[in-house]
């Protein structure tokens, strides 16, 4: 298991941006599967357009406790990458008179920015209906300045989304580090505790589950039921939903399928799973994903990719709605991966 | 034309026997595809008993197949070597009950 991120291990995937070349490359390059493009262009869907917005989507950093195999965002505690307070306070601006129903905090571990309790209390004034942080749980028992995480959760009202890869130590273990499992069961105790995840209670409780390997999800509703029955009966834990989401090659997944040998087969996987009717509900079609820096992007994943929006208002300071949507959507062949099966998203299947 | 039976990249070209031979190709895959829904058994029962049969008839396609439908399902690895071993069991069992064929052989010509 990897302890530093491949950006501060000079990995050239990460430095150089290698990555789009192998995406554009290879079995693509010489005609085995077809572009992403081409693909979508069949149902009359390129250039892809976006719809209304309805998710605001800000990645307030890179820094991260942890170190998992599979992250996009190449997150670790050696990350640097941080949003700034004057960043903030122009999301702020963009959260009070955006059209969006939904505010996604994202990272590296949100919890980690220094100044994220602040923007949490300043972003809820503005009266988002959907306030989700995407916490990885064990920040939760990280640091004895976390501990009260859940109540801070529950005072404003977040929905609290958490990632977990396995309902087994062993799987959980091998993604994301050693006793990571023991360290989320406990967050989610304590989650549960406060009223996170209970029937019937305001206070939404949902899972992420990422395939630990180069093998897509299957299907979400029959995973939920396998995890609910696992963590009731094991550790008696409750959560709402269960989300499926299939890892795209980028980043530290990317450099997994090519060390492993799986680049091809995970990318025929995809195309073979290509399915036109999750292609109508990407999440790029009523997303805008904002970066630590204030960048502007289509998804998390071309933030990686170092992908800015195609549009004049490139940044968070310049923010226009109306001429965002306005923009085509910037598409490559990781792509294929929010497309394959039941389709994937932040909110998991998408059909 | 590759030098050596079962090319794992063959397994990606299944569909293509229904090129030669399209109403019977289209029928088995349609039958196929129905056979592995949820039914009264769950599609993950069903997935582990497909990963069972596969060990039994000696199939690689359909081990890598049925590995990786198990993981995408969320089988443990411990689930699909318990699976691997029901049909083993079977499959060692059939060659042992005639054992008892055997038996009766023997007694019958002994006197």
């Amino acid at each position: 298991m990897a302890s530093k991120s491949l950006k501060a291990r000079q990995n050239s995937l990460v430095l150089d941006n290698k990555q789009l070349k192998i995406l554009e490359g290879g079995v693509f390059e010489n005609g085995e599967l077809p572009y992403f493009k081409d693909k979508i262009a069949q149902i009359g869907q390129f250039p892809l357009r976006p719809k209304k917005l309805e998710i605001l989507q800000i990645n307030v950093g890179y820094m991260c406790n942890q170190v998992c195999e599979h992250c996009h965002v190449d997150a670790g505690p050696d990350r640097k990458e941080i949003m700034t307070r004057e960043t903030m306070e122009q999301c702020l601006e963009v959260i009070r008179n955006t059209a969006a129903h939904t505010l996604d905090l994202t990272g590296g571990a949100p919890e980690m920015n220094p100044n994220f309790r602040w923007f949490v209390e300043e972003a809820a004034k503005a009266g988002v209906n959907d306030f989700i942080v995407r916490s990885n749980l064990t920040i939760i028992r990280a640091n004895k300045k976390y501990y009260d995480l859940p109540e801070f959760f529950k005072k404003y009202n977040i929905h609290v989304i958490s990632s977990m890869p396995h309902y087994t130590r062993g799987k959980t273990d091998k993604q994301r580090g050693e006793g990571v499992f023991d360290k989320s069961i406990k967050a989610l105790r304590e989650l549960n505790a406060v009223g996170y995840g209970m029937p019937d209670s305001p206070l939404r409780l949902d899972l992420v589950y990422n395939p630990s390997g180069a093998f897509l999800p299957g299907d979400q509703s029959a995973l939920e039921r396998d995890f609910k029955k696992a963590l009731m009966e094991d550790f008696e834990i409750r959560f709402h939903n269960l989300f499926a989401i299939t890892n795209l090659p980028i980043a530290r997944f990317l450099d997994y399928l090519m060390a492993s040998g799986n680049y091809e087969d995970y990318m025929y996987s995809l195309v073979e799973a290509y399915n036109p009717s999750a292609v109508e509900n990407v999440m790029c079609t009523n997303t805008i994903s904002v970066s630590w820096d204030g960048w502007l992007y289509d998804c998390d994943f071309n933030q990686m990719l170092g992908l800015k929006v195609a549009s004049k208002i490139k940044h968070i300071k310049d923010y226009n709605e109306e001429m965002l949507t306005e923009r085509n959507i910037i598409v490559s062949q990781h792509c294929y991966g929010c497309t394959a099966g039941a389709g994937s998203s932040c909110q998991g299947a998408v059909t | 034309m590759a030098d050596s039976y079962y090319d794992p990249a063959d397994l990606r070209k299944f569909g293509n026997i229904t090129e030669w031979s399209e109403e019977l190709g289209n029928k088995f895959f349609d039958y196929y595809g129905k056979v592995f829904e949820e039914g009264a058994l769950s599609a993950r029962e069903k997935s582990l008993i497909a990963l069972a049969v596969a060990h039994v008839v000696k199939c690689p396609y359909c081990i890598d197949a049925y590995t990786k439908d198990g993981l995408q399902k969320g089988i443990t690895k411990e689930e699909m070597m318990e699976a691997v071993h029901a049909g083993a069991a079977i499959e060692s069992g059939a060659t042992l009950v005639h054992g008892v064929q055997m038996m009766n052989k023997y007694n019958k010509l002994s006197m």
